[in-house]
């Protein structure tokens, strides 16, 4: 007999910015990785109460089951493959439209930012999800550090190009590097993150280290992974899976139940670690924070 | 001579037998030892979709490797590869609607009509149920051996639909789906070249028998 779900998950649960958990406040502690794993969902059910829903995610499944097309096309390939990835030393290429294009180093980039641990639920174009414990800073705050001249409308991601260091580049599977944009809107967003780590730990290289984007409301492959650019434009830039498949892969790619890839419902979605498939939430449950942004825009044609 | 003769044969039937019913105790252990990955379901309708497209590509390469070999005794062979291709894709669609959708036919018949490598794979099975049925020698005498031939051509059609249906649920990397075109390619061919030499022995001899 099908076990129902209720369809109706507050989009209120997220993590509040009250309870957001200081990285300073336990870093130190013997107890970090026991707050990440343990503290996380208590944060969750504080903000709706209801919220026994969304567990965090194993940190095998999640390390272990990953798109990361640049280590290999398998979902077992990039935890095989991305040890040869050199994060440190790191820099990041910041230019277009900002006050002064410069190459930073990692370290400088993000020195003196706050560092938050944020429980968000992650869903894929592919129809499946986790809910991750991220660690990272707010992307508007790196943005403020950078200035960007008021013409810049949108941001441009670029991850490493390196086939020796990553050898799924050899294919031609997407054409490399990899891609991703934002709105400015969408990247001053206080839920966008750059994230250097999840789980209480540095960002294993197979989920995109030393530093990648996270969107919770977009489907995952926004999340551009090992960023090694930054660079802010005028005019809308082209994108990865967008360029691969514009039928199938939008520029927004904002989660939505009721616009459905080409080839699969995204009404419904498989969480990690369940049997029974559960429904996909506008905007991935972010609607509250998120929908403003996107009024008086067709979600079918913006897709 | 008719000693090793009789080893091969049962060499083969061994081997057939490993490789259909060789994938049970394999996910078995995936599944008890946590090896189908953190999406087992997933996982599972992979690799039934797999086995059912490899099996039904072995079924069809007995008849040339009859044809190349002289071995007829491998006709027996046949069947059971097609059988088991069979069941493997009726597993393969069992994932998909008792696992994967849980019975949620609304679901299932939406996915049927709106996406068409789904139609194309439910076309596959389709095809394959008749031929499943009909598989007995008990059906080959009912139907006679010219209908039964003819009948079973079909699985050729079910055969593309099979690998259609992988080709289009591919997001990006289509090698896979390409080298089981090749091989169906050589498979079919084959018969395409020794039907129309068969043919042109016939149109030959009928001619020149009308010369004498």
């Amino acid at each position: 007999m099908p076990i129902r779900r209720p369809s109706d998950i507050p989009s209120s649960e997220i993590t509040p910015e009250s309870l957001f958990v200081n990285r300073r406040a336990f870093l130190g502690s013997a107890g970090a990785l026991a707050l990440a794993g343990l503290g996380a969902p208590a944060v969750l059910s504080a903000a709706s109460g209801s919220s026994q829903d969304d567990k965090v995610t194993p940190e095998e499944d999640a390390t272990s089951y990953n798109n990361f097309y640049e280590f290999g096309l398998s979902k077992d390939d990039p935890k095989r493959y991305a040890g040869s990835l050199v994060t440190s030393p790191w820099t990041v290429n910041v230019d277009g439209l900002v006050k002064a294009p410069r190459r930073w180093d990692l370290n400088a980039l993000l020195a003196g930012l706050t560092v938050e641990d944020r429980v968000y639920r992650h869903r894929c174009v592919e129809a499946w999800s986790m809910v991750i414990p991220w660690r990272g800073v707010r992307l508007r705050d790196v943005i403020a550090r950078l200035e960007p001249t008021a013409g810049a409308k949108y941001v441009e991601f670029t991850t490493l190009l390196d086939p020796r260091q990553m050898p799924g580049q050899r294919s031609n599977a997407l054409v490399w590097p990899y891609k991703e944009g934002l709105r400015m809107d969408e990247a001053m967003h206080p839920l966008t993150l750059l994230a250097t780590g999840m789980y209480g730990r540095p960002m294993p290289n197979q989920n995109g280290a030393p530093l990648r984007l996270v969107v919770p409301w977009k489907y995952g492959f926004k999340g551009i992974k090992s960023i090694v650019s930054i660079k802010f434009s005028a005019t809308q830039p082209s994108t990865s899976w967008s360029d691969a498949n514009r039928s199938e892969y939008g520029f927004f790619a904002n989660v939505n139940p009721t616009v459905d890839h080409p080839r699969w419902t995204q009404a419904k979605e498989r969480r990690i670690g369940e049997f029974l498939r559960r429904n996909t939430l506008m905007f991935n449950g972010y609607q509250n924070e998120v929908a403003s942004l996107y009024a008086g825009m067709d979600l079918r044609k913006f897709y | 001579m008719t000693a090793s003769r009789f080893n091969l044969r049962r060499f083969a039937r061994v081997l057939v037998w490993v490789a259909v019913l060789g994938p049970v105790p394999w996910l078995v252990w995936l599944f008890v030892s946590g090896g189908l990955g953190a999406n087992p379901i997933e996982s599972l309708q992979h690799r039934t979709g797999h086995y059912a497209i490899r099996l039904l590509a072995a079924s069809l390469a007995i008849t040339p490797l009859r044809t190349l070999t002289g071995w007829g005794w491998l006709v027996v062979n046949r069947r059971t590869l097609g059988l088991a291709a069979f069941w493997w894709a009726i597993a393969h669609l069992c994932v998909y609607v008792g696992l994967d959708l849980f019975f949620d036919f609304g679901l299932f018949l939406e996915d049927v009509v709106k996406r068409r490598y789904i139609t194309v794979g439910m076309l596959a099975i389709a095809l394959l149920t008749p031929l499943a049925v009909t598989s007995s020698k008990g059906w080959i005498k009912r139907l006679g051996g010219v209908r039964w031939n003819t009948l079973h051509r079909m699985v050729y059609v079910a055969m593309l639909a099979a690998i259609t249906h992988y080709l289009w649920a591919v997001k990006l990397d289509i090698t896979l789906p390409v080298i089981y075109f090749v091989v169906v390619g050589v498979l079919l061919g084959f018969r395409l070249v020794t039907y129309r030499r068969r043919t042109r022995k016939t149109l030959d001899n009928s001619s020149s028998l009308a010369a004498q």
